[in-house]
């Protein structure tokens, strides 16, 4: 029956890392804008690759 | 014919989706209205971010704007502020965009290193509609930042007070976010450990029961110390100050619960009522999260330093010379070019004023000023630039010294809410009860007396009755915000309820400032008419283009030997006619002048003139009408009482319209209506009407751009939403009805678990399920009927 009281530790500790895992992303502030990144992420690499063939030959004008 | 003319050529600006003008700019076989759109294209396909445009059809902004100057961002003095990192290789800095608006935009902004790499990063917060820009100092330097946003069509907007203030707000959601998960953290765990107590445990399981009591303790004193660590302050505080607030008996009950059920443990004569503790405040929480949730980025708090520039240029032995604004003195001789704003009351020394003082007074028709004239300041120069002479510093000038009014120092007097005077009944009765309860049982047994006064006070304890408010007014707030009425906090809802007097501001408040009618005296064909559209379109004027808008003609024909005089009128060619619009003076005849006329001339022929006049918005009529019905209507305006009759009849009484109203005369006359007993709510649009705004009981801006500067005020109004205000209103009144129902649903739930606690006979059981279901009925009644009365009033 001790068995319990090794579960019952691992539980509440997982529940810890969870809870740490929150204060971490809440100071990075990944919870202050709910919005951008779900449009961020749409952006896909289309775009990208056309850039990628003419970056180089656009760094030197600028 | 026309049909096909229309179909066969693109209509609106491939970048901003403007009409086209004419004769329309071209680039890559793309049609712009502008050389501006087409200079931001250019810039975009040269680089490669033509998938701007992909991802939505015309995603630009108009590009008509004078470009702006920004030398005064390479004085270190002035950006100091502006910046929110800097070391010797890089820079961070945060600007508000206000032309932020579709995923094109995020896109865009999130690519700038593709036009210069010397831009490391850019993050954009679409919400807030700022962008934050990390950049190499050494090879870019501010200003050209900010002159690369201004080029693609995204200028941030750059202003003392608004800087300021984004530094402070974040971090107090953040931290109650931080409590809340805290809260739920041991919420959670105390509620598994505590199940084995609800069912009971067998004979060979007891030795846990301490082993979880003990657990259950521990994880209560984070929420004890941290998460309701707010309360316990603001109960003091208050206290402190004489006053009963509802997180007086919270605290109580909190602490109660805590030290009965530590005893409790200790002692091992039972398990306490750890679970009912944590999920209360958890459930607390969660009600004051939704209470400061704010639906929208909107600022509520400008002066008149976000509508002025953070520097201003002043011409000093010859040389120009940015000098902030607050270093601005009397006798300073300074240089504001086209599309720039008199920060101070100057006199014009040198160059033609034409100022547009719509930011103050909601008039977007330009006032003329000649030479040696005074000029207030808040206007805004539309050609060419000048030269002025300050009189008197930015602070002191006849709008600005508006601000040192007592009025303004200080903090508004806090609304007072339904929940700050029922909890202060609340405490008195519930302590009384408690203590009854106490003093009855001590006689007989003293055990029995401590349970009975301690059960009193943690059954009592109103969290259901801490949450009505919370949850009635955040779910009409959103109702509300849906709706384009958009509340600084919740308890303005209680005070829109209360109103019983409503003042106007008239220009850009009742009247419709982009939309204006035209009334014309004289001859003119359907065909002259169309003449008159197309040569009209060129022409950038206010009037043009609202005489464009008015004659409703699609475009015809194009214009030979264009040109303008700036502000007094346009000539050109259309299909083999000779059209002259403008002022009398420029068509060379002799006319009088009343209002704003436009006076037409086709092939040296006067044929007459447009008058233009003002229309009421939208649905005004109506709306006075209903208003007048419970409510007293005023009219405070800033003009010549030539309007006087038109608006009578929307109002009681002549002396309840006041006509050549000075900012401070507005500001009085609100006073005035208080020191009568009166609630008052102002509806005003201006700089001019700050004062009252901020005077009234409840003042609210009234835009037809949300993202545009409003003075602050407790509630901003889209001007689109103008005639849903009796709803509004009568939607506020509800709300306090449905707190005032809640009210009474928490008051009986406590009455039925004060008739057990009385007895001393609570079960930590009976509380631990009694404060839950309580919670959950009040939150499901409020968010159901507050729904249920918007449906009533139209506005869901």
């Amino acid at each position: 029956m001790n068995m319990i009281y090794m579960l019952l530790g691992f539980s509440i500790i997982i529940a810890l890392i969870f809870l740490i895992a929150f204060f971490w992303a809440s100071k990075t502030g990944q919870h202050d804008d709910l919005y951008t990144p779900s449009v961020r992420m749409l952006f896909d690499d289309d775009p990208e690759k056309e850039a990628e063939q003419k970056s180089d030959e656009d760094h030197p004008n600028v | 014919m026309k049909e096909n003319l229309s179909l066969s050529v693109a209509t609106v600006c491939y970048h901003c989706g403007d009409d086209l003008p004419t004769a329309p700019y071209v680039a890559d076989d793309k049609h712009f209205c502008c050389l501006g759109c087409k200079g931001v294209y250019q810039i975009l396909s040269s680089h490669n971010l033509s998938s701007y445009y992909v991802f939505n059809t015309v995603p630009g902004a108009s590009q008509k704007k004078a470009p702006q100057h920004f030398d005064y961002l390479d004085e270190p003095a002035i950006t100091a502020d502006l910046i929110d990192y800097a070391d010797d290789k890089t820079t961070v800095i945060t600007l508000f965009v206000p032309s932020v608006h579709c995923s094109s935009c995020i896109w865009l902004l999130e690519h700038l290193h593709k036009i210069n790499p010397d831009i490391s990063q850019s993050r954009i917060d679409f919400p807030k509609k700022q962008v934050s820009i990390t950049f190499r100092n050494q090879l870019i330097s501010l200003r050209q930042v900010v002159e690369l946003l201004t080029a693609v069509g995204y200028e941030p907007l750059i202003s003392l007070q608004d800087v300021v203030k984004k530094q402070q707000s974040d971090h107090s959601e953040r931290n109650l976010v931080s409590k809340i998960a805290v809260a739920g953290f041991c919420v959670g765990n105390v509620m598994m450990l505590s199940f084995p107590e609800y069912f009971g445990f067998s004979d060979f399981e007891e030795h846990y029961r301490d082993f979880f009591n003990w657990i259950n303790l521990a994880l209560s004193i984070p929420v004890l110390l941290y998460s309701s660590r707010d309360y316990f302050i603001s109960a003091w505080i208050n206290l402190k100050n004489g006053i009963l607030n509802l997180d007086f008996p919270l605290a109580l009950g909190i602490a109660v619960m805590f030290v009965r059920s530590a005893a409790e443990i200790i002692t091992k004569t039972g398990s306490g009522f750890i679970d009912t503790l944590c999920s209360l405040v958890f459930f607390l929480l969660i009600g004051k999260w939704m209470q400061q949730r704010t639906y929208r980025y909107l600022s509520f708090e400008r002066d008149y330093r976000s509508y002025f520039p953070v520097a201003v240029t002043v011409i000093k032995d010859g040389k120009d010379q940015p000098v902030p604004l607050n270093e601005l003195k009397t006798g300073d001789r300074i240089l504001i070019r086209s599309n720039e704003i008199i920060p101070a009351d100057a006199i014009l020394l040198k160059g033609e004023a034409k100022l547009d003082f719509s930011f103050v007074t909601g008039e977007s028709i330009a006032v003329d000023k000649v030479l040696g004239e005074m000029v207030y300041a808040g206007g805004r120069q539309i050609c060419g630039a000048i030269e002025l002479e300050v009189v008197k510093p930015v602070s002191q000038s006849y709008l600005t010294k508006l601000w040192n009014n007592e009025t303004f120092e200080g903090h508004k007097n806090p609304i007072k809410t339904f929940s700050d005077t029922a909890s202060k009944y609340f405490s008195i009765i519930l302590l009384f009860i408690a203590i009854t309860a106490g003093v009855f049982w001590v006689s007989s047994d003293l055990n029995k007396a401590v349970a009975a006064f301690t059960a009193v006070l943690i059954i009592a304890c109103p969290c259901a009755l801490a949450l009505s408010s919370p949850f009635t007014l955040a779910a009409v707030l959103s109702i509300f915000d849906k709706n384009k009425f958009y509340l600084k906090n919740t308890a303005v809802i209680e005070e829109l309820a209360r109103i019983n007097t409503i003042v106007f501001d008239k220009t850009g408040t009742i009247t419709n400032p982009s939309s204006n009618g035209f009334q014309f005296t004289g001859s003119l064909t359907e065909l002259e008419k169309q003449l008159v559209s197309d040569l009209a379109r060129n022409s950038g004027h206010p009037l043009s283009r609202e005489l464009v808008k008015w004659l409703d003609k699609t475009p015809l024909y194009p214009v030979d030997r264009y040109r303008e005089q700036v502000g007094r009128g346009i000539s050109g060619k259309v299909n083999g006619h000779e059209l002259k619009l403008g002022s009398a003076a420029f068509l060379g005849i002799t006319a009088q002048e009343k209002g704003s006329v436009v006076h037409i001339m086709v092939d040296s022929m006067y044929c007459g003139y447009f008058l233009s006049e003002q229309r009421w918005r939208p649905g005004f009529k109506q709306l006075a009408l209903t208003l007048a019905r419970k409510q007293d209507l005023h009219l405070l305006s800033g003009d010549l009482d030539h309007e006087r009759n038109l608006l009578a009849p929307f109002f009681k009484g002549s002396q309840q319209l006041h006509f050549k109203q000075s900012p401070q005369n507005k500001l009085d006359y609100i006073r005035h209506l208080q020191n009568n007993g009166s609630k008052v709510m102002m509806f005003g649009d201006g700089l001019n009407d700050a004062g009252a705004l901020r005077k009234s009981d409840l003042g609210i801006a009234v835009t037809d751009n949300i993202n545009n500067f409003s003075p602050g005020c407790d509630a901003i109004l889209d001007g689109a939403a103008f005639e849903k205000i009796p709803q509004f209103i009568s939607l506020a009144k509800d709300a306090v009805k449905v707190i005032h129902m809640s009210f009474v649903i928490s008051v009986s739930y406590n009455a039925v678990g004060l008739f057990f606690a009385v007895q001393g006979l609570l079960s930590p059981l009976m509380a631990a399920i009694l404060m839950p279901v309580s919670t959950a009925t009040i939150i499901l009644f409020t968010s159901i009927t507050a729904r249920l009365y918007a449906h009533k009033n139209k506005l869901l």
